[in-house]
């Protein structure tokens, strides 16, 4: 398999989390396709390390990734619960105030 | 559409697929062919059914199928360590938080509206066919081996660990992360704490 075919599965995954985040009115949908987005990514730098040059600078890029999304999830899952806590909603539209 | 019908012949296409993308894998590229046709199916499938599903729980399942599925291809890419941070921190780490958040927020399950969802598939669709011509031509100049060039895929677990520690490659990036994980936890926990007047003041008997 050369590097179109993964750079097509990486491309269809981004677009799917795309179509994940601004088709579903709830905030839970939205990080799931950030996941998705990330994962997207991911598959790029790697195969691009993998058949490019032989350096690593791709994989250490997708660790990072990977380390950045894990603070991310934890951070926006606290802001969803205080999003809901506050509006008793998880619909993105309808947090539309920053404090009350 | 009856709900139940859509149901079973969301998952009959879904499995069609995947069957379809094997065997297509296993035809032209032999046994590495069949692997990728796995994996790929398993990532793209995972998130389609997350798209699909009116229930989180099940989004967030189905997710699991995308984060094994992209260890998998990360495995192929013979990168076996991403594939087993990958497991450790995405199926283990990230999808328990958003099973939490699952957890914690009320079902909605009339919010799911398929003319939406096919109006987004349309429209990120459409606009990636607008500028398909373009990325090939992007491509067209990068600098990539063909597969049959490539060397054998050794492990490098210790070259990263040095990489990771060596003073002139990722020893500040390094340490930044460190600090950023830090820093993020004891955000979350404080930006998700109970405030105290949140709690009702108890009955005094």
């Amino acid at each position: 398999m050369g590097v179109e075919a993964y750079m097509a599965v990486a491309g269809v995954l981004f677009a799917l989390g795309i179509v994940c985040i601004i088709s579903r009115r709830n905030i839970l949908y939205v990080l799931m396709g950030v996941e998705m987005i990330l994962n997207a990514a991911n598959i790029n730098f790697v195969a691009f390390n993998r058949f490019g040059n032989g350096g690593m600078e791709g994989r250490m890029f997708a660790i990072f990734v990977i380390i950045l999304a894990a603070a991310e999830a934890a951070i926006a899952l606290a802001i969803v619960l205080n999003v809901f806590h506050l509006f008793q909603s998880v619909r993105p539209s309808e947090a539309d105030i920053l404090r009350d | 559409m009856d709900p139940k019908l859509q149901q079973s012949a969301f998952y009959a296409v879904l499995a069609l697929a995947v069957l379809a993308a094997i065997g297509g894998g296993l035809v032209t590229h032999g046994a590495e062919g069949m692997a990728f046709g796995l994996f790929a199916s398993f990532t793209l499938g995972g998130s389609v059914m997350c798209i699909w599903e009116r229930s989180v729980v099940r989004s967030a399942f189905s997710l699991m199928a995308t984060f094994m599925g992209v260890a998998g291809l990360f495995v192929l890419l013979g990168h076996d360590f991403l594939a087993m941070a990958q497991i450790l921190i995405y199926v283990g780490g990230i999808l328990a938080l958003l099973l939490f958040g699952v957890m914690l927020t009320p079902p909605d399950l009339t919010e799911r509206k398929l003319t939406r969802v096919g109006g987004a598939v349309v429209f990120v669709f459409g606009g990636a066919g607008l500028v398909w011509n373009h990325v090939q031509n992007a491509t067209r100049s990068l600098a990539v081996l063909p597969p049959e060039e490539l060397t054998e895929a050794t492990t490098q677990d210790r070259a990263i660990g040095l990489a990771f520690l060596h003073p002139e490659q990722y020893v500040v990036a390094f340490e930044l992360a460190a600090f950023l994980l830090t820093v993020a936890l004891v955000a979350a926990v404080y930006i998700a704490r109970r405030r105290t007047e949140d709690f009702e003041p108890e009955e005094v008997a």
